[in-house]
């Protein structure tokens, strides 16, 4: 059978007209020579670091001494049964579920609003999109200071009797025990989160308002004289046909948020009790602090496999659209 | 299709900036390699993370200094910034493990040089520079034993820093009547009286948990003495000693008496909570005596004065940054010149007065010094030292950071039981 199959593969190789066999122009040889510097780059320091980082994570290197001797799942099993790698799940978890929720609600009530052929739409819409610009260290600075709980917006909350600690509660609402950690909702979270929406949701908003307008006119003609009030037209048409867009903005979140560091840094730190730690900081902490070499290429493994999670079916599924 | 052509625009744009960079160090070595080549000596390196206030200037100085004294060897401050040396010591890291050490670098004497670098193998002995240059009595002898391993003598300390010191807002004190504590009894009364007045008796910034440990370490070495404070980290005494919980307990209580927003602070602004008279004490190294003076614009001893923590009168936590020569640097001899004007009277006359510590040699010019430099070297020729943890000098690196971990979880969850046991399974590290 395979010789079979060679051959009849050779014969339709050669038989077709030379126009289809595309002989390689200057053209071609000059996109190769660009492209196979880059190519090769690529696979050998992010392919192959990554493997390299895998290599790590399974080995005994934790100290200053460079130690290769296979560790097997060790790394990852001391991380799942340590306080700080479980509160960090957890805050991921938490942070990620607020954080895109809040910015695909937002977004898409921002955009509504701006699609409503306001005057001074471009300004709104510039002004949505400027803390874009901005990063993220930048952004965690300056909300340390509004929301720290002794100097910043407090002074004027105080006034109508609120009191909030931001990132300094140690409360985790609706807690209950689960493994070493107390599983919930962490108070802390909350600022952190005010300030990554404050940031991306431009980005959002600029999404969802290209999508508002790819929506041709016509679709809601049709349905108003359909009687359908403007309300249904919404709900109805225009938040289902968003659709896809909404997928796109769950990806570039999720991966933004999954893989948070800067803001994280710069604005709380670990915090108390580890209450706004992420994996990202853990990885840096427990690798150049502590030595844990083998450990933190670990975190940083198990950080790939969840953004992976969320990219890999995005990738096959944009593949499958795409031919 | 699609995916094809996102593939090769992330090639493209890979492509660039990797090539961005190679250009740039390319550039940078041959920069580097003319200037030696032309003055027939090698640059040396001067690797630290000097790069504050004060301590720059001091850096500078000492530079300078070595310059006037062979003015044929070129130098460089190769001084990384960040807090703490966080992004220094990983530049190090992956440096030292490339075989590409600078020249000589910052690394704080005991553990973090003798766990870390000695043990693996990267340091050349020092043992013949001290002989020749007569530093065997110049240095206080436990301090060397701090920079020794099995008898080789690996860096040489620039300066000192006292760990354990309670720094007291005196008009506070002078308006409720109040002495500075000696004991830990004395610092509870001190702190219930301050507390009914609605004045935060203690400032704590643990925003990076080291500030909360630093607290720890001072209780364990006033709980313990220096004796059994050193046996914790040989593995001779167990974290479960009853004298260890005795500390735990005591610390947990004083965490009663801090400012609520402390996860919020570093430790300049719980400095000033003391400075600006928002609180009443805080316990931290004398680094925050150059932040008084120089930043606050504060007076020794008028506006604010100074004692040994709790208990620990006579004793003295040591903060030492100590310079070494790495293996395999090609110019061991110049850097040998280097460390001989750092370990002079002239160095570290030059250099401490501006980074605010006091110099590690016993015979330094007094005059140098303000009121509390006076003092701190007076204390430093008799006190017990110990060594710190928090610090990197008590303990390797790795087991420092599993330490700060539990009391950051210790500080809210404040379970003695937790914290003791996560102590116990991480000091299995020390018994190496």
């Amino acid at each position: 059978m395979e010789t079979v199959k060679t051959v009849s593969e050779r014969s339709v190789t050669v038989v077709p007209a030379p126009r289809k066999k595309r002989k390689w122009t200057v053209d071609h040889w000059l996109a190769a020579a660009f492209l196979t510097p880059s190519v090769v780059l690529i696979f050998i320091f992010v392919y192959g670091f990554i493997g390299w980082t895998g290599y790590v994570s399974l080995s005994n290197w934790n100290s200053l001494v460079p130690d290769l001797s296979f560790a097997g799942l060790k790394n990852y099993i001391y991380l799942f049964h340590d306080f700080r790698f479980q509160a960090d799940l957890r805050n991921t978890l938490v942070f990620t579920i607020l954080f895109i929720g809040v910015v695909i609600v937002l977004g898409q009530l921002l955009a509504i609003l701006l699609d409503q052929k306001l005057r001074g739409e471009s300004i709104f819409r510039n002004i949505f999109f400027f803390p874009m610009a901005l990063s993220f260290v930048v952004t965690g600075v300056v909300w340390q200071w509004l929301l720290n709980p002794s100097t910043g917006v407090n002074l004027f909350l105080k006034k109508f009797g609120l009191d909030s600690k931001w990132y300094t509660d140690t409360t985790i609402l609706g807690g209950f025990h689960l493994g070493n950690i107390e599983f919930g909702v962490p108070v802390a979270i909350v600022a952190v989160v005010i300030a990554a929406v404050w940031q991306m949701t431009g980005f959002a908003v600029a999404m969802y308002l290209a999508g508002l307008r790819a929506i041709p006119e016509e679709v809601r003609e049709a349905a108003r004289m359909d009687g359908a009030t403007e309300l249904q037209i919404y709900r109805k048409i225009i938040i289902p046909l968003l659709r896809p867009i909404t997928v796109s903005v769950i990806i570039i979140m999720a991966h933004i948020s999954l893989k948070i560091f800067d803001l994280i840094y710069a604005m709380t730190g670990p915090g108390a009790n580890f209450v706004t730690d992420v994996p990202g900081v853990y990885m840096f902490e427990t690798t150049f602090r502590g030595n844990y070499y083998a450990n933190g290429a670990a975190i940083a493994m198990i950080m790939l496999l969840s953004v992976a999670i969320f990219i890999v079916p995005y990738l096959i599924s944009s593949r499958k659209g795409g031919s | 299709m699609k995916k094809k052509g996102l593939w090769l625009s992330l090639a493209l744009v890979f492509g660039f900036t990797l090539s961005g960079c190679n250009s740039d160090s390319a550039s940078n070595n041959g920069q580097k390699e003319d200037q030696s080549a032309s003055k027939g000596h090698e640059k040396l390196e001067i690797f630290s993370w000097w790069t504050g206030a004060g301590e720059e200037d001091g850096l500078k100085a000492l530079l300078k200094l070595f310059q006037e004294k062979y003015p044929d060897i070129p130098v460089e401050n190769a001084a990384v910034a960040g807090g703490a040396g966080t992004n220094a010591k990983a530049v190090l890291a992956s440096r030292m493990q490339g075989n590409d050490p600078p020249a000589t670098f910052q690394v704080h004497g005991g553990a973090e040089l003798n766990e870390g670098w000695v043990a693996a193998g990267k340091m050349e002995p020092l043992n013949d520079l001290y002989e020749k240059e007569g530093w065997m009595d110049k240095f206080p002898k436990s301090l060397i034993d701090m920079v020794s391993k099995d008898g080789k003598i690996y860096s040489v300390p620039v300066n000192i820093h006292r760990g354990n010191v309670l720094w007291y807002n005196k008009k506070i004190f002078a308006e409720n009547g109040l002495e500075p504590p000696k004991t830990f009894d004395e610092f509870f009364q001190v702190a219930e009286k301050l507390k009914a007045k609605g004045i935060t008796p203690l400032a704590l910034g643990d925003k990076e948990p080291w500030t909360a440990t630093h607290i720890f370490e001072t209780v364990l070495l006033g709980t313990l003495g220096t004796e059994d404070y050193k046996k914790l980290w040989t593995g001779e005494l167990s974290f479960d000693d009853p004298k260890v919980k005795e500390a735990v307990n005591t610390f947990k209580k004083m965490l009663n008496y801090v400012n609520e927003d402390h996860s919020s602070r570093n430790w300049q602004d719980a400095a000033q909570l003391v400075g600006k008279g928002e609180a009443a004490m805080n316990i931290m190294g004398d680094w925050v005596k150059g932040y008084f003076v120089n930043d606050l614009k504060l007076k020794v001893n008028e506006d604010f004065g100074y004692v040994p923590t709790p208990n620990t009168e006579g004793k003295f936590m040591v903060i030492t940054d100590t310079f070494g020569l790495p293996k395999g640097v090609k110019n061991p001899d110049d850097v040998k010149k280097f460390l001989a004007v750092l370990g002079s009277v002239e160095g570290q006359d030059t250099f401490n007065p501006l980074k605010g510590s006091i110099p590690a040699r016993i015979d330094a010019d007094l005059s140098k010094y303000d009121e509390y430099g006076k003092q701190t070297i007076q204390d430093f020729k008799t006190a017990e030292l110990a060594p710190s943890l928090a610090h990197g000098s008590a303990a390797p690196e790795g087991f420092v950071t599993k330490v700060n971990q539990a009391v950051n979880i210790f500080v809210t969850q404040k379970d003695t039981k937790t914290f003791i046991d996560t102590l116990v399974s991480a000091s299995a590290e020390l018994k190496k």
